[in-house]
């Protein structure tokens, strides 16, 4: 593996309220290299958008504050960047794609307007190269007739083709890291499938470190290289995706790959993991998922579990890999 | 039975009016209101030249000249004159620049401070929201003409001093209202989008939240610029408005107020181009409302 695009080191965002303090993400460590795609997943509240929200530091503040950690992208620390530096890295070095294309463009400007600003804005451009690079750009995500398209409004497109001028608009630097926040979930299948090819597309074209939030495992097979699995603001498992569909070694990881449903399957109902998502507010002193869990340990419900490798590059945080 | 061709153009359905900016294709012009506001911002611009004498111009010999259509009435004086023998239309003419430039200049002062105020409230939040919403609730909380009136007394009434009166007093109504809007469109995932592309507080105000909000400040510019006819008017009827010999129509109205049994017509007219005037301007920001944003209806 090259040296990585984004490094992340034992990354905490805490959000504090009037009922206590959430720890929403609770010492997140991982890297992505170039070219790479690292799936994170995990439920509702699992602490997946707010780990992205901590790596371009846009954490809803003031209630949200990242509170430890290291981030680094290219080897600069971003926790450690002023406003005005971290505003100029925000596109230039790294993008995101939101999940609701209905509400990701402003409903009052041309798509040639909207394109052309973050462009005009990194590459100093104005014009005619202007115009033909917001024409190029839609053209790279497979927009058909990309100079008629630019004097459309956003609500004469359909979510898959807004969809694609958000990630035009993200590619515009090109950046180092996409961050793609369940881009698709929204989308028609056939869409999204269409919508996941042109992601790894732009990803070779530029060697793009990726970042895949989803919640459907369907999709991590699908594009991404390595997975790592988000359980009440933790990784509980972090490793290659083969791995991790083969021999997950995490209960949560095996109870999340039980609940897909497949065809032809003889089950009489679908498995769903008993229980409810942690509340974040008061997680309990030992293994979040241990309430849940079909075989919690006595010292599960006492002490967290720390990081233990079980495989090449595969690790998890379970008592019963325990060191 | 059998099969009859059907016009495709009779199934189409009508085009849906999807989210995204509102156009005014499709929606026929409320025709008498955009004359009448057309006709009296045409007098107020053209009224040197259109009117058929001097505005200042005393005749006390013509004096209490009834207008054209009563039994003494004459087409040198076709709406009659005043108490001074100064000719009715002329002076209604004139008026109209007063009333307009008044209405117009308070709402776009007030509009613009207001929305920058709604703006920095709603995008900021915490406690700069806090504060300047408190300002404008004290502010809405203030009586107009109260404070028009200490004005008036203390510095002298005059042109500017109304405009600023009603300005200092009304911003607050946008304030509030484009704040609101603020709020809901900081959920939007542009705003979002924006940010992480890198923009700036600037940026983000003057590019996405500002156009999106446009639509809302004309329609409230347009409701409002009745209501300030009215409350200069009302300001020159009580003396603190538009100093005299100035016609403005309130204190003309004024003028004519003890005559009024024997000379309705001083009185009575520039009351008549008021409410044509305002109900012009309800009725067009009506219109606006319902074609442009129709969950604005609590305005």
């Amino acid at each position: 593996m090259t040296s990585a695009v984004v490094d992340v080191q034992d990354l905490s965002t805490h959000i504090v309220s009037r009922w206590g303090t959430v720890k929403a993400v609770d010492g997140v460590s991982f890297a992505v290299a170039a070219g790479e795609t690292l799936g994170l997943v995990g439920e509702s509240g699992s602490g997946k958008s707010m780990t992205c929200l901590s790596l371009v530091r846009l954490v809803p503040r003031p209630v949200a504050r990242i509170v430890a950690g290291r981030v680094r992208l290219d080897g600069e620390d971003l926790l450690a960047k002023s406003e005005a530096e971290m505003r100029w890295i925000r596109g230039r070095k790294v993008a995101m794609i939101l999940q609701d294309p209905m509400s990701s463009l402003n409903p009052v400007f041309s798509i040639g307007m909207q394109v052309r600003e973050p462009v005009a804005m990194y590459h100093r451009l104005r014009g005619r190269a202007l115009g033909a690079r917001a024409a190029e750009l839609l053209g790279a995500v497979r927009i058909p007739s990309p100079a008629a398209r630019l004097r459309n409004f956003p609500h004469q497109l359909s979510g898959g083709m807004r969809q694609r001028v958000v990630g035009a608009m993200a590619i515009a630097a090109p950046p180092r890291l996409l961050i793609a926040d369940e881009p698709t979930t929204s989308l028609d299948l056939t869409i999204q499938a269409q919508y996941l090819g042109l992601l790894k597309e732009l990803q070779e074209r530029h060697r793009l470190a990726m970042i895949f939030v989803t919640h459907d495992l369907g999709v991590v097979a699908r594009v991404c290289d390595r997975v790592a699995v988000m359980y009440g603001g933790r990784i509980v498992e972090i490793g290659p995706v083969r791995r991790i569909f083969t021999a997950p070694a995490h209960p949560y990881t095996r109870a999340l790959l039980e609940a897909i449903p497949r065809l032809g399957a003889r089950r009489e109902q679908l498995t769903a993991i008993e229980g409810q998502p942690p509340d974040l507010a008061a997680l309990p002193a030992g293994c979040a998922f241990a309430p849940r869990c079909g075989q919690a340990l006595e010292r599960c419900r006492r002490e967290a579990p720390p990081e233990t490798a079980v495989g090449a590059g595969h690790a998890t945080r379970c008592w019963l890999h325990g060191p | 039975m059998s099969l009859q061709a059907v016009d495709p153009a009779a199934l189409a359905l009508p085009e849906a009016r999807a989210e995204g900016p509102a156009t005014l294709r499709g929606r026929r012009l409320p025709w008498i209101p955009v004359g009448i506001v057309a006709v009296f911002a045409l007098v107020a611009v053209l009224a040197p030249l259109l009117s058929p004498a001097d505005p200042y111009e005393q005749s006390l010999r013509n004096r209490f000249r009834p207008p054209v259509w009563e039994a003494r009435g004459s087409w040198a004086h076709p709406l009659g004159t005043d108490r001074l023998g100064r000719d009715m239309l002329t002076r209604i003419m004139y008026g109209a620049r007063v009333s307009l430039a008044v209405g117009l200049l308070a709402v776009f002062l007030a509009g613009a401070v207001g929305a920058a105020v709604g703006l920095a409230a709603g995008y900021y939040g915490g406690r700069v929201d806090a504060a300047l919403m408190r300002v404008t609730d004290a502010t809405l909380s203030f009586p107009v003409i109260l404070l028009a009136l200490i004005l008036a007394v203390t510095v002298g009434p005059s042109f500017l001093n109304v405009v600023i009166a009603i300005s200092v007093i009304l911003w607050a109504r946008y304030a509030r209202v484009i704040r609101g809007e603020v709020l809901s469109l900081m959920e939007r995932d542009f705003i979002a989008q924006a940010r992480i592309a890198g923009a700036g507080a600037w940026r983000i105000i003057t590019r996405h939240l500002a156009p999106n909000t446009l639509n809302t400040i004309l329609v409230l510019v347009t409701l409002q610029v009745g209501y300030v006819i009215i409350v200069e008017a009302a300001l020159s009827f009580l003396g603190a408005g538009i100093p005299p010999p100035t016609p403005a129509w309130g204190s003309m109205i004024a003028e004519g107020r003890d005559f009024v049994t024997s000379a309705w017509w001083v009185s009575f007219l520039p009351g008549l181009a008021i409410l044509l005037v305002v109900l012009a301007f309800n009725l067009l920001g009506d219109w606006l409302r319902d074609t442009l944003d129709p969950k604005l209806r609590q305005l």
